[in-house]
């Protein structure tokens, strides 16, 4: 089979960008929130902003278990062994990172006193008991990782376009949505 | 069978070695509650309270209690919410300082627990509550129970916050109300 015609099967696909698009939101949400007065608009988005957290951890299971069973379409051989070998860390790091970001937040919750109830409904149970002390360095662990994970989701995409515009091969295009992939920059 | 020979014995002499509780013992009692923000319970206290007890076993419904909350030294559980509740909105603590409870009946319903009738004043707000207590004697003795509230009908959260969606209108309050043996 010619490469232009591997790509990602539709549920990879899907996974993906739910995937992106809850965690960019929950960053932009995470970043809003923290210096609000406290109100309950803050209450409520707090609570979303985990509910958010945990589905995150789900999907991530999720496509960790479809991926298991679905082997992603091998990097384009134009790739150098270097390139290859720093997308393979990269999205390694990337999920580790889509699993450490909400365990450190659900961690942070606990030892903070405040339980996560995922959609209000199904307790999450506490790990921790509540310290203070202790919330607060899993505030800045969870901070740190945020950050962390800021840098490698934009190092990914910027590499996705690097590839796309650059090099002009598949990698983007196989994991797009549509299914023509449009091979020339407008 | 020589368990209940004790047990017999343990019960006989319970009579005798009742005494009479009074006054109050601050370093063996708790105020604590429960509140729920967003179906999520978190655990409160407050840590400045004081009393005055009077409870004899053999006379339960000559007991009384009368128990003062400091509302300023509450921790809410969340470190931001504890300011925020001294506010008008909240307790108005600079004109309201202390919720009180004054006891009015208390009846035996057996087992060493208590139904324990009275008003709890809070904001300036009145209202009466029952609630169920468990005894228990010792040099200290301590009655040990819960209630419920509704923080709506103390005003306690008024304005954006009277949004009972987000912060529950029911607030468990969880009690240890020591006095010393005499």
């Amino acid at each position: 089979m010619p490469q232009t015609y591997s790509r990602y099967d539709p549920v990879a696909i899907a996974l993906h960008w739910l995937v992106a698009i809850v965690i960019v939101c929950n960053f932009a949400l995470g970043v809003y929130m923290h210096e609000l007065p406290l109100s309950p608009w803050k209450l409520k988005i707090y609570s979303w902003h985990k509910w958010a957290g945990v589905s995150v951890f789900l999907l991530v299971a999720l496509r960790l278990a479809w991926r298991g069973f679905h082997r992603p379409p091998p990097m384009p051989d134009s790739m150098p062994a270097w390139q290859r070998e720093l997308a393979h860390h990269g999205h390694h790091l990337l999920y580790l990172l889509m699993f450490a970001v909400p365990i450190s937040g659900w961690l942070m919750s606990s030892a903070l006193g405040v339980q996560t109830v995922y959609f209000g409904v199904l307790p999450i149970p506490d790990l921790l008991d509540k310290d203070k002390a202790l919330g607060d360095v899993l505030k800045q662990v969870h901070e740190a990782l945020n950050l962390g994970m800021a840098a490698i989701v934009l190092g990914h995409a910027g590499a996705a376009l690097k590839h796309h515009y650059m090099d002009r091969d598949d990698v983007l295009t196989r994991m797009l949505p549509w299914s023509k992939p449009p091979r020339n920059p407008q | 069978m020589k368990r209940s020979i004790i047990s017999c014995l343990l019960a006989l002499s319970l009579p005798a070695m009742a005494s009479e509780y009074s006054g109050f013992n601050a370093d063996a009692s708790r105020v604590s509650f429960v509140s729920t923000q967003m179906n999520v319970p978190v655990e409160g206290r407050f840590e400045r309270f004081s009393g005055n007890i009077r409870f004899d076993p053999d006379a339960p419904t000559s007991g009384s209690a009368r128990l003062e909350v400091e509302l300023a030294s509450i921790d809410t559980g969340l470190e931001e919410a504890d300011e925020e509740v001294a506010s008008a909105e909240w307790f108005d603590i600079a004109r309201h300082p202390n919720a009180v409870f004054e006891s009015s009946a208390v009846e035996p319903i057996g087992n060493q627990t208590y139904r324990i009738n009275g008003t709890l004043t809070i904001k300036g707000k009145t209202h009466e509550i029952a609630t169920e207590a468990r005894f228990e004697p010792g040099a200290v003795g301590a009655f040990s129970g819960s209630f419920k509230l509704k923080r709506s009908d103390y005003a306690i959260g008024e304005g954006m916050w009277s949004d009972t969606s987000v912060v529950a209108d029911e607030v468990e309050i969880r009690y240890r109300i020591a006095a010393p043996a005499h």
